[in-house]
């Protein structure tokens, strides 16, 4: 059994507009899967329809074996899953230390992870007593995703990790999560396409709410063709 | 320094009263006597803030908790009448620690009523929230005439709490004094909570966003119940403490109040308690000091007061930030 999550059929429903038309795909145990797209392809609304934050209206979404599409979100984060949103979700009015200690739900932060924490994001340590809405956008992103992992997680969704930031951080970021993959099994949505060919083992990539293509990151690193056809670009005039 | 810039704003509204009132004594009374306003509407004005908040719900029917309890308490201290008027403090308190106890227990359990059967079916919908609870606040009033009949209920402050103490030249009600201290008390105890325990730490970040806390494994439901229980409750002992003030109880009261309340919590900017309680002790000096200066502007003060503030502060003295 090495599929983590998987998702069948999924469709979600935002007031009259129907976003998820029947998503199909799954996340292998292990591994960093790039969920791609165009905008309003429904990519970030598929990670939060994971979470629980949307509702599928219909399909079905298993996570290690038990199906997960009627589950409360705080239940899905005390299974191990794991989200960064979009907009980062930090609490701009509570310190970076406040931030971290609300993320370790069980208590206590725990020290050694702390400081491997801080090996991966030294902003971290410098801003430790600093209010969070004092952090600039890439130290934002980089507390957003650290709190996601204060603890050990089973899954985390990333929702545009590089949205917005400067090149010099997005190398950080990527750095990073070459690290975090090792510990986590990652389900990221990104735009980024060096971004997430650097990083992802397998991709999916999302039109107008459907999966059009799934496979590994390689196969669609090495297609051109297929670039264009999926994403509209071609890979040399993105970077 | 910013940050301290509107609580600087009460001792700079007092003092600069001091020249246009002219005599310190009168400027003494004035400025206990609004201090002691504010703290009794920040008693009652601060569990709506958080309420609002937390929830993003606009709970019109505050004001029904406020005269429950009121009533409750008016209830109990009738009953121990004697008590209430023997000269002796701890036959007071006697009376007083029931009747507190019935009126936050009474307005809590209202507003546990009100959380489960009347607001969670119309959470993020602003439009029917105020439909309903509006809707909910009249029902209660009626309820209140049903159970207790039309009459205003004479409420006689206990025989320890009348009259005055002369401080120099200043005569400052005793009642008013309690009232100060009160109102410090349940502020101290709420940035206590707030600040330096995982709860509060809880209802700080789930003010600011909700979906995220939840996205931690918290189950903000129960956070949200116990929020608005604890401010109904808060609602009540600031009922009790306004009926006394008012020597009467009606059961127009709250929603007469709401008016001031609205006020306050939109001048310390929505959800955040600080501002709650730096806006309605703003509100309660003006209030007293307009009043002695110019009696017919009075009425229209508050609104002035809250006109100047957006101009400064559009989103309050301390916006919340919510994302």
């Amino acid at each position: 059994m090495d599929e983590l999550l998987a998702l069948s059929g999924v469709n979600t429903h935002i007031g009259q507009y129907h976003i998820l038309q029947g998503v199909d795909f799954s996340v292998k145990k292990n591994s960093l899967t790039m969920l791609l797209g165009r905008n309003g392809a429904g990519k970030t609304t598929c990670l939060r329809t994971i979470m629980g934050l949307w509702r599928a209206s219909a399909g079905k979404i298993h996570f290690q074996g038990k199906e997960i599409t009627r589950t409360a979100t705080p239940d899905l984060a005390r299974l191990g899953i794991a989200y960064v949103p979009e907009n980062m979700g930090i609490f701009a009015g509570l310190t970076v230390k406040e931030n971290m200690v609300l993320a370790a739900r069980g208590g206590a932060l725990d020290e050694r992870r702390l400081e491997w924490i801080f090996g991966l994001f030294p902003a971290m340590k410098k801003f430790w007593g600093s209010a969070a809405g004092n952090l600039s956008g890439g130290q934002k992103q980089m507390l957003a995703v650290s709190r996601a992992i204060a603890q050990p997680r089973e899954l985390l969704l990333v929702d545009e990790p590089t949205k917005g930031l400067a090149p010099a951080i997005i190398a950080a970021m990527i750095e990073a999560f070459r690290e975090l993959k090792r510990d986590a099994t990652l389900l990221v949505v990104e735009q980024n396409f060096h971004f997430a060919r650097s990083l992802g083992d397998a991709v999916a990539v999302m039109d107008s709410g459907r999966i059009v293509h799934a496979g590994a990151m390689a196969e669609l690193a090495a297609d051109e063709a297929l670039q264009q056809r999926l994403l509209g670009l071609s890979l040399a005039a993105h970077q | 320094m910013k940050r301290h810039l509107p609580l600087a704003l009460v001792p700079a509204a007092a003092l600069a009263a001091l020249p246009l009132v002219g005599s310190t004594p009168t400027w003494v009374t004035l400025t206990v006597a609004g201090l002691a306003m504010g703290m009794m509407i920040f008693i009652m004005a601060s569990g709506l803030t958080l309420v609002f908040g937390l929830m993003d719900v606009m709970n019109f029917a505050h004001g029904a908790f406020i005269s429950v309890g009121a009533y409750a308490a008016a209830s109990v201290l009738i009953a121990l009448r004697a008590d209430m008027q023997a000269p002796s403090l701890a036959a007071n308190l006697s009376a007083i620690v029931p009747a507190v106890a019935a009126a936050i227990a009474l307005a809590g359990l209202l507003g546990w009523f009100f959380e489960r059967v009347v607001i969670r079916p119309v959470y993020g919908d602003h439009l029917k929230q105020i439909l309903v609870t509006m809707g909910g606040l009249i029902v209660v009033e009626q309820l209140i005439h049903v159970a207790w009949g039309p009459d205003i209920i004479p409420l006689p402050r206990p025989a320890t709490l009348t009259g005055s103490v002369l401080l120099g030249d200043a005569a400052i009600e005793r009642y008013r004094m309690l009232a100060v201290v009160v109102g410090l008390a349940v502020f101290a105890a709420m940035w206590l909570v707030l600040s330096r325990t995982r709860l509060g730490l809880l209802i700080r970040a789930g003010v600011e966003n909700t979906e995220m806390v939840e996205s931690l494994g918290y189950r903000i439901r129960r956070l949200f119940v116990g929020v608005f229980v604890a401010g109904s409750g808060l609602a009540g002992l600031g009922g009790v403490m306004w009926a006394m003030y008012q020597e009467s109880v009606t059961a127009s009261m709250g929603m007469q109040v709401m008016v001031v309340i609205f006020i306050v919590i939109i001048i310390g900017g929505l959800g955040s308690v600080g501002g709650c309680f730096v806006g309605a002790l703003l509100v309660g000096l003006v209030a007293n000091y307009i009043g002695y200066l110019a009696p017919k502007l009075a009425l229209g003060s508050n609104i002035l007061l809250m006109v100047l503030i957006l101009l400064w502060r559009p989103r309050g003295l301390y916006p919340v930030g919510k994302s």
